[in-house]
């Protein structure tokens, strides 16, 4: 009972590594669902298989789903490259007639004299216990040439999955690669089938994929990743299904996959939405702080002197900056435990109970970032003439001491210099 | 070259030979013969719908042909894919693709390793040449998904002049780029020119024309007029080319800057 197991788990482990590093390619090439097309095509082989041989022996009934498996490739590349449907029209047009073939087969087996289904429907939603020693051996072969494929096709398969049209022009058989890529994924899907089933075959192509997208930006490390959460959702979905009777492993494999991608969704580190958020809420109060300094800062300059900073009210500032009231009452709190604003009197006329100005401190703070915005605008104006200007990652002007001389320049010319220095004020 | 006769031919970047190509029953292109000669900036100019990229396309065989050859260094296009970069008008490409800036680069070197050889250490350091051509060389481990529109088209033209071809076909590369990237142009440009390459490029703007190119093909259907520019960017053949709208037209071939007159040669 317990080897049995450990039979399954390490079919359905290389099972998910294959069809895991296999999903990358047809999910990057924009072919996520062709794993979906070639699995749905595989059914009426099987049948016809078992309608010809009589027999439900594994064998001839997977070499039934590769025929027709292949059939549906070269349909959907026929339909793609003769007519004027896209490829998702073409994809869901070989799904649904190979499907409904297939479905329509199983119906005249059953009406069969001693004709019987019920060895075949294991097909449409798996069966992995059924897995022996001979199918891993099997399963592992495929496996290992599949990933083998992968490996030696690699810089072909980035080309054809990035941009095709430009490998052709170099003279690369595109059309040959993306044969072999779908054939890939035909023999992916056809040693999946006894595990996993027909209909829920895709998710293992697509979801280790798109998983693994979440980790990285690099198609090397992004192979082995899916590879890798292929594995695990092979081995985790056959241990759940150990715990209780009549547990089916095919779907537990399936939820073992989409559980890793939820969590990838929600934690992944720079793509992930917790990451997203945070650096979201980040960039806005970063945002809000600058934008309130520099209306502080653009106050005072109004005020033709700057030893008396104008002052002004949260609902003035909110109105000239944008930012919500409650927000600004925060971001003023903030700043001013900083030491940058300073609470003053609300002077006779002025909107609200309390008012705002900058301190020193405040005016050396919002001093560059006024300048910078400033310089911002100008090079905008002026990009025609400006040579090697430009912002990094943190939003921060780079530019050689010429350019940035030439840009002050400017920002005098257009009257824009910030007339306020760090030391006035206070 | 073997054929006595056809010697001259067999050395000319392109020759096309009654090319004509239609999209559904409309000729797009009608009879079209041309020889573009070696080491020249082309530029290929007519209105809108004259059937521009359309000739590009039909010369590397992109579209097919209603009737009509084209040799490029003599040979079928087929045969002489290595020879030939194509840059493309906007390149479809999915920009949130798990890869950098040099890798894309790089892809331009896949030709010259063919099948399943890896790129290496000489890939790398000839794809860091080109993106120092182009002024992208800080940006070499940048996701691709973080350029700007004119810093993508560069990569793009990094990624050509990576693949070193000896004649360039590029589909209005000055289309809709800043002004760092009109730059980074037109030194390509003139480094190809210097090393000898031949290049075809797909131009709308009129003003520019005397500036970027030393050889002109004037289009509408037909080829109207074909050569160095001072022959052939005349107030005739604009107007032959673009039809009665001349008024401006006239002044601008008529106005000779006398700086470029020594470029464009017979």
């Amino acid at each position: 009972m317990f080897a049995n197991a450990l039979w399954v788990m390490s079919g359905t482990a290389l099972l998910g590594l294959a069809s895991g590093v296999l999903g990358v390619f047809a999910l990057l090439r924009r072919r996520a669902l062709m794993g979906d097309v070639l699995a749905h095509a595989a059914l009426p082989g099987i049948v016809l298989a078992y309608m010809v041989t009589s027999a439900k022996a594994a064998g001839p009934l997977l070499v039934g789903a590769a025929a027709t498996g292949v059939l549906g490739v070269l349909a959907m590349l026929a339909i793609t490259r003769h007519s004027r449907l896209k490829e998702d029209s073409a994809m869901s047009l070989v799904l649904t007639v190979f499907f409904g073939l297939g479905i329509m087969l199983l119906g005249v087996v059953q009406r069969m004299p001693g004709g019987n289904q019920s060895g075949l429907d294991k097909y449409l939603f798996g069966q992995a216990a059924a897995i022996v020693p001979s199918d891993v051996r099997l399963i592992t072969l495929i496996a290992a040439l599949l990933c083998l494929m992968a490996l030696l096709f690699y810089k072909e398969f980035k080309l054809l999955a990035f941009d095709p049209g430009f490998g052709a022009g170099l003279g690369f058989p595109m059309t040959a690669l993306d044969l072999l890529l779908n054939l890939g994924i035909v023999v992916a899907v056809v040693i999946g089938l006894e595990a996993v089933g027909v209909v829920l075959m895709a998710a293992l192509l697509t979801t280790p994929a798109v998983t693994a997208r979440y980790w990285t930006n690099r198609l090397s490390v992004m192979l082995p990743l899916a590879g890798l959460f292929g594995a695990l959702s092979g081995v985790a979905g056959t241990l759940a299904s150990q715990v209780g009777p009549r547990m089916p492993t095919g779907p537990l494999i399936v939820l073992a996959a989409s559980l890793f991608f939820f969590v990838s969704l929600l934690a992944a580190p720079q793509r992930g939405l917790l990451a997203r958020l945070v650096r979201f809420l980040r960039t806005r109060a970063r945002t809000r702080r600058s934008r309130l300094l520099e209306a502080l800062y653009d106050l005072a300059e109004e005020a033709a002197c700057p030893q008396t900073l104008a002052a002004a009210s949260p609902e003035a500032l909110s109105r000239r900056t944008g930012v919500p009231v409650g927000a600004v009452r925060r971001h003023l709190a903030r700043l001013s435990r900083e030491g940058l604003v300073d609470r003053v009197p609300a002077p006779a006329g002025l909107a609200g109970a309390d008012a705002w100005k900058l301190t020193a401190a405040g005016v050396a703070e919002a001093y560059p970032l006024v300048r910078e915005e400033r310089l911002h605008l100008v090079c905008r104006m002026h990009e025609a003439d400006l040579d090697g200007v430009q912002w990094d990652a943190g939003g921060r002007l780079v530019a050689a001491p010429e350019t940035l001389r030439q840009l002050e320049a400017l920002l005098v010319q257009h009257g824009m210099q910030p007339r306020l220095h760090p030391g006035d004020g206070a | 070259m073997a054929r006595e006769h056809s010697a001259r031919d067999d050395d000319l970047p392109v020759v096309v030979r009654s090319l004509t190509v239609a999209y559904q029953q409309r000729p797009v292109l009608k009879d079209v013969n041309l020889s573009l000669p070696p080491g020249r900036l082309i530029g290929v100019i007519g209105p809108n719908g004259a059937g521009k990229s359309t000739m590009i396309k039909a010369i590397l065989g992109m579209v097919p042909r209603l009737s009509g050859e084209v040799r490029i260094f003599g040979r079928p296009v087929a045969q002489a894919r290595r020879e030939v970069g194509y840059v493309p008008q906007r390149a479809s490409v999915d920009w949130d693709f798990p890869t950098d800036v040099l890798d894309v680069v790089m892809m331009g070197r896949y030709g010259h390793l063919g099948l399943l050889r890896r790129p290496g250490a000489r890939e790398r350091s000839l794809a860091m040449e080109a993106l120092e051509k182009v002024g992208m060389a800080d940006f070499a481990r940048r996701q691709i998904s973080q350029l700007s529109g004119g810093q993508q088209q560069r990569v793009f033209l990094a990624r050509a002049l990576a693949q070193d071809a000896r004649i360039y076909f590029m589909d209005e590369p000055f289309a809709g780029v800043d002004a760092a990237t009109e730059r980074a142009i037109i030194g390509l440009l003139t480094d190809l020119k210097a090393r000898g390459r031949t290049v075809v490029v797909v131009h709308h703007d009129l003003q520019t024309v005397r500036e970027y190119f030393d050889w002109l093909v004037l289009l509408n259907v037909r080829v109207l007029a074909a050569g160095p520019v001072e022959r052939v960017f005349t107030p005739e053949n604009l107007t032959h080319t673009y039809g009665g709208r001349l008024g401006s037209l006239a002044l601008l071939a008529g106005a000779q800057p006398p700086a470029r007159r020594s470029l464009g040669g017979d």
